[in-house]
């Protein structure tokens, strides 16, 4: 089994806050991040895809289309966007690190035909990351983790 | 959804590696430059790495700020600008090799209230990192 991972970078906006919550609650929970203009991060994503290269083409699957599949259902998604109000996969929840990374987990295994789709490692700054498994177990089969 | 989060942290301490059970000779030639008699310090990172259920009202795992705290209070408040060998109780009694630093640091991290301790991983400089689990965990 051989893994591959390729890297992405897109940039977005965002701001924590739950309407059921008073602003209060809000303010003690989310602390800055709940600043009601919102604020950015640069995310890195690392999209790792698991497999058994093809005998014919060396490959797991091509870089070509795993990156055309990552600027379709994550670029243009997401780069220079404001998370809460126009990616409507999150909408109705609160744009986390956890819970971008788990709609980029359900976008990509839907894409990702060749191989499978192994982890997303998603970085919200370089000291902050969420690394998703979708319900496969954290580092399972002796993946990377 | 299986999730993971981590976050980085660093400090800064002294140590030497010296056992007591060695002799002076057998000491240099484990340790080498690491025995020298006064120590010498690194610029430690670790990734603490925490899983759970995200709570829907919060989006989160964990709250960063409890873990920051928590973090601080059990690990970067007592190690930060010390000498392991001395300075850190524990240490007296056992070698301070990032081995056995990372597996301190994961004891005493296993508390942590928010969610469960996945691993510990423990950068001593950028070229040698060091993960532990648990002893029943799942460790590459």
């Amino acid at each position: 089994m051989i893994y591959l991972t390729r890297k992405i970078e897109f940039s977005a906006s965002h701001l924590y806050h739950n309407p059921a919550l008073s602003p209060e609650e809000n303010r003690r929970i989310f602390g800055k991040c709940n600043n009601p203009h919102g604020h950015g991060h640069n995310y890195v994503l690392e999209v790792t895809v698991a497999g058994t290269p093809d005998p014919t083409t060396g490959m797991v699957l091509d870089l070509k289309e795993l990156k055309q599949i990552l600027q379709r259902e994550i670029i243009e998604r997401m780069d220079h966007r404001f998370l809460n109000y126009e990616v409507p996969e999150l909408a109705g929840q609160i744009p986390t690190c956890e819970n971008i990374a788990a709609v980029i987990w359900k976008l990509l295994q839907l894409r990702i035909t060749k191989g499978r789709l192994h982890r997303v490692r998603l970085y919200e700054t370089p000291d902050l990351f969420v690394d998703c498994y979708g319900d496969g177990r954290a580092g399972g089969e002796g993946g990377p983790r | 959804m299986n999730l993971v989060l981590t976050r980085r942290y660093s400090f800064a301490a002294s140590h030497r590696l010296h056992s007591p059970r060695l002799s002076e000779e057998e000491n240099q030639r484990t340790y080498g430059k690491c025995n020298n008699p006064y120590g010498h310090g690194h610029n430690y990172v670790i990734e603490i790495s925490v899983s759970g259920p995200v709570d829907p009202p919060t989006g989160m795992i964990a709250n960063l700020t409890e873990l920051d705290r928590f973090v601080e209070h059990e690990v970067l408040d007592t190690l930060d600008h010390t000498y392991l060998n001395e300075d850190v109780p524990v240490f007296r009694e056992r070698v301070p090799t990032s081995e056995n630093l990372c597996m301190e640091i994961y004891d005493r991290l296993r508390a942590f209230p928010g969610a469960r301790l996945e691993r510990v991983r423990l950068e001593e400089t950028s070229l040698n990192t060091f993960e532990y689990a648990g002893e029943d965990g799942r460790q590459r």
